[in-house]
C-alpha cells in the first residue's frame, strides 16, 4: 500500500501530458524532408505577438496562422528563403530569430568576431611583452640595487 | 600616464554597453513599425460585413485618405476605442473597418451596440487580409493615402488624446 501512493502520484504527473496531446496539430507531410523543413522553419520564426517565443512554441492565434501558412507554402513547393521572405514582408525583421546579414546588421554579426580577434591580439601582445621583460639583462645600476637588497636580508 | 588610461578602457566599454542595454529596457517591443510602411495596401477580394453579396477590393481605398481600423467583436480594446473612432468620423475622416476573425452576426451586433463610424466594413473571417497586413492582434489601425499607400500604422489602442495629437495631424499631412 505504502508503495502504491508514490506510483499513483507519479501517474498524476502524466495528466497534463494528456491535456497537451489534445491540442497538438496533426499535419501530413510529403516525406521526412518536408517535415524537417517545417520543423526548422517554425522554430526560427518568431511569434510577433509574444515577447520571445518561436511560432512552434506558442499558442497565440497569430502563431497558429503562421504555422498554417508555412505548411501551405511548403505544400506549394516554395523554398525556405521564399517562405521567410513572405513572413518578413508582412511582419518585418522581428519574426526572424537570425537577423539577415545586411548593411545595417554588419555591426551585429561582425562585432563578436572583431572583439574576439581583438582579445586574442591583446593576449598575444601581453604575453610577448612579459616574455621580453623577463629575458632582459639587468643594467649595472639594477644589479647593484639587487645586490644591496640581498645583502640587507642576509645581515638582518 | 597614457598606459594608465588604457586600464580605463574596459570601464568605458562597460559604461557604453550599460547605457545601450538600459535604453533597451524602456523599448516597447509592440511599438515597432509595420513592415508595410510606404507599401501599397495588399490586394484583397472580400465581401462586406453589411452585405454578403457585395465584394470589395483594394480599389476601395483609393481616391481619399482613409483610416483602416482592424477590429473584432472578441476584442475588448476595440470597444474602448470606438468613441475615438466615432469622434474621428465626425471630424470628417473617412474610416473603413476590417472585421477580423469574426462572425457576421457578432460583427453586426458589435456595430449596433457600440456605434458605426465606418463607411463600410470588410469582412475577414479567416484573417487573410489581416495576415497580409501583418496584423497580430486587434485593434490595429492603418492610414492609407489617396493612392492606396500605407502611411501610418498604429498598433493597439487609440487613446482619446491620440485623436487630435496623433491621428488627425497624420491625416492632414497626407491629404495634400
Amino acid at each position: 500500500m505504502a508503495r502504491l501512493i508514490p506510483t499513483a502520484l507519479l501517474l498524476l504527473l502524466l495528466l497534463p501530458g494528456l491535456a497537451l496531446a489534445g491540442g497538438i496539430e496533426v499535419r501530413e507531410f510529403d516525406g521526412p524532408v518536408m517535415e524537417r523543413r517545417y520543423d526548422d522553419l517554425t522554430s526560427i520564426l518568431r511569434c510577433p505577438k509574444c515577447q520571445n517565443q518561436a511560432i512552434d512554441d506558442s499558442d497565440s492565434p497569430i502563431a497558429g496562422d503562421m504555422r498554417d501558412r508555412v505548411y501551405a507554402l511548403l505544400q506549394d513547393g516554395r523554398s525556405d528563403k521564399e517562405i521567410l521572405d513572405f513572413m518578413v514582408e508582412r511582419f518585418g525583421d522581428y519574426v526572424l530569430y537570425n537577423p539577415r546579414l545586411e548593411g545595417r546588421t554588419f555591426l551585429l554579426w561582425g562585432l563578436p568576431a572583431v572583439l574576439g580577434l581583438l582579445g586574442l591580439v591583446l593576449v598575444g601582445l601581453l604575453v610577448r611583452a612579459r616574455r621580453n621583460a623577463s629575458n632582459r639583462e639587468l643594467s649595472a645600476e639594477e644589479r647593484a640595487r639587487l645586490d644591496a637588497l640581498i645583502n640587507r636580508e642576509r645581515t638582518e | 600616464m597614457n598606459r594608465r588610461l588604457i586600464l580605463l578602457l574596459p570601464l568605458v566599454l562597460f559604461l557604453v554597453l550599460a547605457v545601450f542595454f538600459y535604453q533597451g529596457l524602456s523599448l516597447n517591443p509592440f511599438q515597432r513599425d509595420s513592415a508595410l510602411m510606404a507599401e501599397t495596401f495588399p490586394a484583397f477580394e472580400l465581401t462586406t460585413l453589411e452585405d454578403p453579396s457585395r465584394t470589395v477590393d483594394e480599389s476601395l481605398l483609393q481616391g481619399d485618405v482613409t483610416l483602416v481600423n482592424v477590429w473584432g467583436e472578441w476584442c475588448p480594446t476595440c470597444k474602448q476605442e470606438m468613441p475615438q473612432l466615432l469622434d474621428l468620423a465626425e471630424r470628417g475622416v473617412r474610416l473603413v473597418g476590417v472585421d477580423y476573425k469574426d462572425t457576421r452576426e457578432k460583427g453586426m451586433g458589435f456595430l449596433e451596440e457600440f456605434g458605426d463610424p465606418f463607411e463600410v466594413n470588410i469582412f475577414d473571417p479567416d484573417g487573410d487580409l489581416g495576415f497580409d497586413l501583418g496584423v497580430y492582434g486587434a485593434p490595429e489601425t492603418f492610414l492609407v493615402d489617396a493612392d492606396g499607400v500605407i502611411r501610418y500604422h498604429h498598433t493597439g489602442y487609440i487613446k482619446p488624446q491620440d485623436v487630435t495629437e496623433v491621428i488627425l495631424p497624420e491625416v492632414e499631412k497626407w491629404r495634400d
